[in-house]
């Protein structure tokens, strides 16, 4: 069996070995696609906070994504027609700026994902994912009715935003970008798994009544991850909306919500790189059975069944030999 | 604003409500007594509109089309639960919700493979189609009026499989203690995919009964499973009588909503924007609903059980 540390540096590699390729035979396509894994990826980790480590079924994910995505639309389109954004009390000017759409967009998940949090976690099992499910929904539905940011058709920014020092507008520097934030929350997710906060939160998720025995509230951690995990997943979704330059209702789309839970499950529930891995095989294999056939999406079902069958502890699992964390 | 045309509408949320109450009755069904929860219901749904709108191409009889699409979900629903769910049972929710999930994916892209990308049509058959005359000077929708019908007459039929028959007994008594029954000599298996295939039944009949005023099409079924998810949540999961009660609530709310919260809002705002504000505010309407019964009741109306 192989340790997982080992596992985990050769994703890292081998990512960067595809990028160094990309970059020699110069093919920008595949630097776009792994600049798609390196933003899915960010998005899961996000999302493996609430999930791996909380044990939060979370199926409305996708809510805090299309919130930052809809964050750098809303404040671009302002920017590149020169309109002030009207709030009622005060006018904000928009942005082309990554980093201040990047802290809009933080803000603005952090905040959903504490409304949606309080309620929804006066609720376990079931109701939790139907209700986390309902939530992504709503957002669906409003950003379909709300014509002024575009309604059904979404918002498109033509020219993609910049980050100081970075020229946005070449793919491999764009991805640097990306990857970087991929990687910071990377080491946040690990640091948060070994602190005290990360141990309670595991322990919540096993047994909530001893986490509550020894003066703790499980319903606050809980609350915490929760708000956490949505705001790196709205990061992820303002960089997605950036990678496409496009905004539209489908980012809040209960089927991405799917998916990232997905991409976990690939890779392995609560494990460091699991998301990682998960976004590499998700990507590959859209893009490889994609290219053989337009029904692609069930040899995706298939596979996925039998991994929550067959392998329950993801890839990380079947290679490590460990299960790893159960939800 | 009208009272005819607020008594038209009432008899549309009513429509909508039952129609939901099929999906919803099937759902909390199958979680009541199995512990399941299914996201694959919607795609039962459109297996139903799939098979009925088929069947009425062929023979033109609507009838047929019903029946046909009652035993395409059924049949459907016990394949499913033989293959797949039954392995699922007693798994933790994550695994439930990806197995579904992957039933989605196989089943909507199976249909885009069978039927094309192209939304079928089933018609109203001439004895149901045109107005009917209500009491009061009221023109209503034959067919509509006939779906009340139908969805109430379900309501009626399932309150008195579980309440007073033999088959009634032992799904309530599987719902309370699987080893128990399984010991009096029930066969519990046998009863499990007999439950999943009745409410794959019920979930097929709705989609065959709506695909009549709508058109039959993949994906068709998400959008409804996720309102019957509001359904169950409100009225308490494992509840009939909550997803009734969910069923016509959510119904009203969002056909009501729907008309006359933009109407609400010109009263003091100016029409485009009171337009805008109003149906971005109904879309959102039964999720509201649905927060502030949770605020209330944690567990849904008639819900015993997190």
């Amino acid at each position: 069996m192989i340790a997982e540390r080992w596992i985990n540096g050769t994703v890292i590699a081998g990512i960067l070995a595809v990028l160094a390729y990309a970059i020699l035979a110069d093919e920008p396509f595949t630097i776009t696609l792994l600049t798609r894994v390196t933003i899915l990826a960010l998005a899961a980790v996000g999302l493996n906070i609430a999930l791996g480590i909380g044990g939060l079924v979370s199926l409305g994910h996708a809510a805090f994504f299309g919130l930052g995505g809809y964050a750098m639309g809303i404040l671009a389109s302002h920017a590149q027609t020169f309109t002030p954004l009207d709030l009622g009390l005060f006018t904000l000017p928009g942005t082309k700026s990554m980093p201040v759409i990047w802290l809009v967009a933080v803000i603005i998940s952090a905040l959903a994902a504490w409304i949606i949090g309080l309620l929804s976690l006066r609720t376990t099992g079931v109701y939790f994912i139907m209700i986390t499910l309902a939530f992504g929904q709503m957002f669906f539905y409003f950003s379909i009715s709300w014509s002024a940011y575009g309604g059904e058709d979404g918002l498109s920014i033509y020219v993609r935003n910049g980050f100081p020092g970075v020229n946005t507008l070449v793919p491999a520097q764009f991805f640097a970008v990306c990857f970087v934030a991929l990687c910071l929350a990377l080491v946040l997710f690990h640091r948060l798994q070994a602190s005290p906060f990360g141990l309670a939160l595991n322990a919540a998720r096993q047994v909530p009544e001893r986490v509550e025995t020894v003066g703790l509230n499980p319903m606050r951690l809980k609350l915490v991850a929760f708000i956490i995990s949505g705001a790196i997943t709205g990061l992820a979704g303002a960089l997605f909306a950036d990678l496409n330059r496009f905004v539209s209702p489908t980012m809040f789309s209960w089927q991405l919500s799917g998916e990232l839970i997905v991409l976990i499950i690939i890779g392995g529930v609560g494990r460091l790189m699991g998301p990682v891995i998960g976004a590499c095989l998700f990507v590959a294999l859209e893009h490889w059975l994609g290219g053989l056939t337009d029904f692609w999406h069930i040899w995706l079902g298939v596979i996925l069944l039998v991994i929550v069958l067959f392998a329950r502890g993801g890839l990380i699992g079947l290679l490590t030999g460990k299960e790893g964390a159960h939800v | 604003m009208t009272t005819l045309l607020f008594i038209e509408q009432i008899l549309n949320g009513l429509q909508f409500g039952v129609m939901l109450f099929l999906m919803a009755a099937g759902l909390t069904l199958i979680f009541g007594v199995m512990g399941l929860i299914n996201l694959a219901h919607g795609s039962l749904y459109m297996v139903g509109a799939f098979a009925a709108a088929a069947v009425a191409g062929a023979t033109g009889s609507f009838l047929l089309a019903l029946a046909a699409a009652l035993a395409a979900a059924a049949v459907a629903g016990a394949l499913v639960e033989i293959t797949v769910i039954r392995r699922l049972y007693g798994k933790a929710h994550l695994d439930q919700v990806l197995a579904t999930f992957a039933l989605i994916l196989i089943f909507s892209e199976g249909t885009r493979w069978i039927f094309g990308s192209f939304p079928l049509f089933l018609d109203i058959p001439d004895y149901l189609s045109g107005p009917v005359s209500l009491p009061g000077g009221i023109k209503y929708p034959l067919y509509r009026l006939a779906l009340i019908l139908i969805g109430l007459l379900v309501a009626a039929g399932l309150w008195w499989l579980t309440a007073r028959t033999r088959i009634g007994i032992q799904i309530r008594a599987g719902e309370n203690d699987r080893e128990m029954i399984a010991a009096l000599g029930v066969n519990i298996s046998a009863l499990y995919t007999l439950v999943f295939a009745l409410g794959a039944a019920l979930a097929g009949l709705a989609g065959a009964l709506v695909g009549a005023i709508q058109s039959v099409q993949v994906g068709m079924g998400e959008p409804v499973l996720i309102l019957a998810f509001v359904v169950i949540v409100i009225g308490g999961i494992g509840s009939i009588k909550g997803a009734f009660i969910g069923a016509i609530l959510v119904g009203l709310t969002d056909t009501l909503g729907g008309i006359f919260l933009p109407e609400l809002f010109k009263i003091f705002m100016e029409s485009g924007a009171a337009t805008q504000t109003g149906s971005a505010l109904a879309s959102m309407a039964v999720y509201i609903l649905m927060g502030v019964v949770l605020i209330w009741r944690p567990t849904g109306l008639f819900g015993a059980r997190a």
